[in-house]
């Protein structure tokens, strides 16, 4: 794994050995991303620890979502896109041209803003990740399936309908599933853009609650628009303005006594 | 414009008015289309009754009662069309009588109908039977009791012949085609004698022997048919019909509403399984709908692929840009090709280049007939499947732009690769639109008649396309398409007159295929839409 870096001064981060280090899982350095002639991403530079809940706020248009989509490389897709830097998952370069995007893509999951199933089963869409990946065997397939739920605290509400549409659930089932979908390869990280940004209240506190118990065996990274959720979920928290990472830190002392003024700005709702 | 006015036009009403009454046109014109196909299609087969006319110059006129109209230039005169068939005997099978000259009709129980393999309809009374030059049977009613006897064992050599003529002969002459191409082969190659062609040359003679022993039982059966009906028409005209070209016999004044029903029935049937006669104006039309079907399933076989593939290039694969929207326009104006421009590149592509190839490559030994280098079912369905790719690729295209970005990415997201996410996410996805292009395609297709005059389509073809013959499958053969019978024996025909009821009936029976070959595909849609609903929450 990845060396031992101190994230910020005054930490107090909640890990079991009650340390000032944190074992990091993904290393961004000197990142910077132009779209065409525009830049999106300013030398941006930080590390995400390991087991950790790690949220991005920040207006939109800020560059966070672009960031985020840096991880696995889902900017491939887009045209005309140029950058700098360098990205370490659990060690290896990502940009590396030797690292092969579906195994870096296997490695890190992704939620989307929108939830996104495909019209198959559920047991399908769960079913999907492990199926690329080269498992046939039915009931493999089945207890995989039934963990990746369970785990996406679904199970309970579907395991009597897992033939049917996923296209027939609630917005809120719909998110879990991708998470459940997501989770079923196993990734080290879970990147989570928005997830809840579509969902009532009642759902997003579902979710929230998820990530929470998902954080044990994942390194989560989420992008939000919403403070609060921030507040809540998160151990680390990033302000992104214009590109740039004005302020990276423990969540509390981020939103409690923001070094920078323009945090202070944002978070107290000055602007943005 | 007073206040009133203002107001009345500012509702918006008029403009409700005008487009409800477009749409009520619109509707009307299908509905009395169909309703007139459909009318004048089925009536067709329901047994007319049929009249004596007593003129008032003595002479009688017996027939069916076709069409009554107003006399020229006089009020309340009509004249009526009479069927009269019997062709061969008055030289024409319809006459026009004024009703004013009418001074009796009747309709006597006994005037038969005769279908026969030749020159139509027969309406007379039967007379009597004769054997050879012994009468057998004299009288209506013994000659019907004679004929009603005859009728199964006359029908069974007819079929024997038939068989005959058709499956063994015609198995012997392909064999003996296949033989004589072998030897044209060796020549070509400058064999002229050696092992091969005296082993090829005694193949020969058993088919030949085999051949002569064939002729010599349809002979025997020829002569076995030795019945005669003789029938009266009117004015006391006599005909001698041999009983093996009677095909059924009918007294249509007798005829309860069942037994007409059961011959309804049993003559539609006749019409969509049988062979067609009489230069396609009698009989069935079953070798165009077979090549009908059959032409339209190859043309989807061909056309589904390509149209797919390329619309996933052109819009998974191919950069956005100028040239992609170029290419896009000109895909949507080829739909708007006139489709005998199609007929005409199938012509010169795929007959003389494409088949001409073929010949001269594989077939050269049957040159100068040409093989593949003639019009047949396969070029036609390749020009078709050309005409309406277009219309795949456009429904194709506007299916993968309809489905969710945030589909593909969670797939790769997955690690899937790109190929795999097309594969297993946006193929199934995209399968109700692709049918919704084959739908419209195989309409299209099925439809289409110009383009396929040139490039394969007759008036008559000997044999169907798939046949028991190796190898089975003949798509070099030219074939018979429903809509081209229309258009033949509605106006190519030698009798149009005859031959118009028929051209109902064909239409009708193209409608009807294109419908259900439409409702299959729907049904199909349907399913697969149910199953990758593609509505996100």
């Amino acid at each position: 794994m990845a060396g031992s870096v101190s994230v910020t001064a005054g930490l107090h981060a909640p890990t079991s050995q009650g340390t000032m280090m944190e074992t990091a899982m993904v290393e961004i350095e000197q990142l910077n991303l132009w779209y065409g002639l525009k830049q999106a991403l300013t030398d941006v530079t930080m590390s995400m620890p390991k087991h950790r809940i790690t949220a991005y706020i920040g207006p939109s248009g800020c560059g966070k979502s672009t960031l985020l989509r840096c991880l696995n490389r889902m900017n491939d897709l887009v045209d005309g896109i140029r950058m700098t830097g360098s990205i370490r998952i659990g060690g290896v370069d990502v940009y590396d041209p030797g690292q092969d995007v579906t195994e870096l893509r296997k490695r890190v999951g992704m939620v989307f803003q929108k939830s996104n199933p495909f019209p198959k089963s559920i047991f399908e869409n769960v079913a999907y990740g492990p199926r690329i990946l080269g498992v046939t065997n039915r009931s493999d397939l089945e207890g995989i399936v039934e963990r990746s739920l369970r785990a996406a605290a679904l199970w309970d509400e579907v395991h009597d309908r897992l033939q049917e549409s996923a296209l027939g659930m609630s917005g809120g089932q719909q998110q879990r599933l991708c998470i459940a979908r997501a989770i079923a390869v196993e990734p080290d990280v879970l990147l989570m853009d928005e997830p809840c940004s579509a969902l009532d209240p009642i759902a997003t506190a579902k979710i929230e609650e998820l990530m929470l118990e998902l954080k044990d065996s994942y390194t989560i990274v989420i992008v939000t628009h919403n403070m609060q959720q921030a507040a809540r979920v998160s151990d680390y928290t990033g302000f992104m303005l214009l590109g740039e990472l004005v302020e990276f830190g423990v969540t509390r002392e981020l939103f409690t006594n923001p070094r920078n003024k323009k945090t202070e700005d944002y978070i107290t709702g000055r602007f943005g | 414009m007073s206040a009133r006015h203002k107001s009345f036009w500012s509702t918006g009403e008029p403009f409700v008015w005008l487009t409800g009454g477009a749409l009520t046109l619109a509707l009307l014109l299908v509905v009395g289309l169909i309703t007139l196909i459909v009318w004048n299609g089925m009536g067709f087969f329901w047994p007319r009754q049929v009249i004596r006319l007593t003129l008032s110059d003595g002479s009688v006129m017996t027939g069916q009662i076709v069409d009554r109209e107003p006399l020229p230039g006089k009020r309340n005169e009509y004249r009526i069309k009479l069927k009269v068939a019997n062709r061969d005997l008055y030289g024409a099978d319809f006459q026009w009588v004024d009703e004013s000259r009418i001074v009796k009709r009747d309709r006597p129980a006994d005037v038969a109908v005769i279908e026969r393999t030749e020159w139509g309809l027969l309406i007379g009374s039967l007379k009597e039977v004769r054997d050879g030059d012994k009468t057998i049977a004299v009288g209506g009613a013994s000659a019907w009791a004679e004929v009603q006897k005859r009728m199964d064992e006359t029908e069974r050599a007819r079929r024997q012949i038939r068989a005959i003529e058709k499956v063994e002969i015609g198995a012997i002459n392909a064999r003996q085609e296949a033989l004589r191409l072998k030897l044209r082969g060796f020549e070509l190659r400058g064999i002229t004698s050696g092992p091969e062609i005296e082993a090829t040359q005694k193949q020969l003679a058993p088919l030949r022997e085999k051949y002569q022993a064939l002729t010599a039982r349809l002979a025997e059966l020829r002569k076995g048919q030795s019945l005669t009906l003789v029938v009266t028409a009117d004015g006391g005209k006599e005909k001698d019909i041999p009983l093996a070209q009677v095909l059924d016999v009918r007294f249509p004044n007798a005829m309860g509403f069942a037994a007409k029903c059961v011959f309804y029935l049993a003559h539609v049937w006749e019409f969509i399984a049988g062979e067609p006669r009489e230069a396609n104006t009698e009989g069935g039309v079953f070798p165009a709908i077979f090549g009908t079907i059959l032409m339209v399933i190859l043309m989807s076989i061909v056309v589904t692929p390509l149209g797919v593939l390329a619309a996933f290039y052109l819009r998974e694969y191919a950069r956005q840009g100028a040239f992609v929207s170029a290419v896009r326009i000109a895909v949507n104006n080829l739909a708007g090709v006139p489709s005998i421009v199609f007929g005409v590149f199938g012509l010169g592509f795929f007959i003389y280049g494409v088949g001409g190839a073929i010949d001269r490559l594989f077939f050269a030994e049957a040159l100068p007939t040409p093989t593949f280098g003639t019009g047949g079912i396969l070029w036609a369905s390749l020009t078709l499947a050309l005409l309406t790719v277009p219309v795949v690729i456009v429904a194709t295209e506007e299916g993968l732009a309809a489905i969710p970005g945030g589909m593909r990415e969670a797939s790769l997201a997955l690690s899937a690769t790109k190929l795999e996410t097309t594969l297993r996410v946006v193929l199934p996805a995209v399968m109700p639109s692709i049918l919704t292009g084959l739908i419209l395609a195989m309409a299209r297709a099925a439809g289409e008649v110009a383009p396929l005059m040139i490039t394969g389509v007759v008036k008559l073809a000997p044999s169907l396309p798939i046949d028991g013959q190796w190898p089975f499958f003949h798509l070099e053969r030219k074939f018979m398409h429903l809509g081209f019978q229309i258009y033949d024996t509605g106006f190519q025909s030698p009798n149009v007159d005859a031959a118009r009821p028929m051209v109902f009936a064909t239409t009708l029976l193209l409608l009807v295929i294109v419908v259900f070959l439409n409702l299959f595909a729907i049904a199909t849609r349907n399913r697969l839409r149910r199953k990758y609903a593609t509505s996100a929450v």
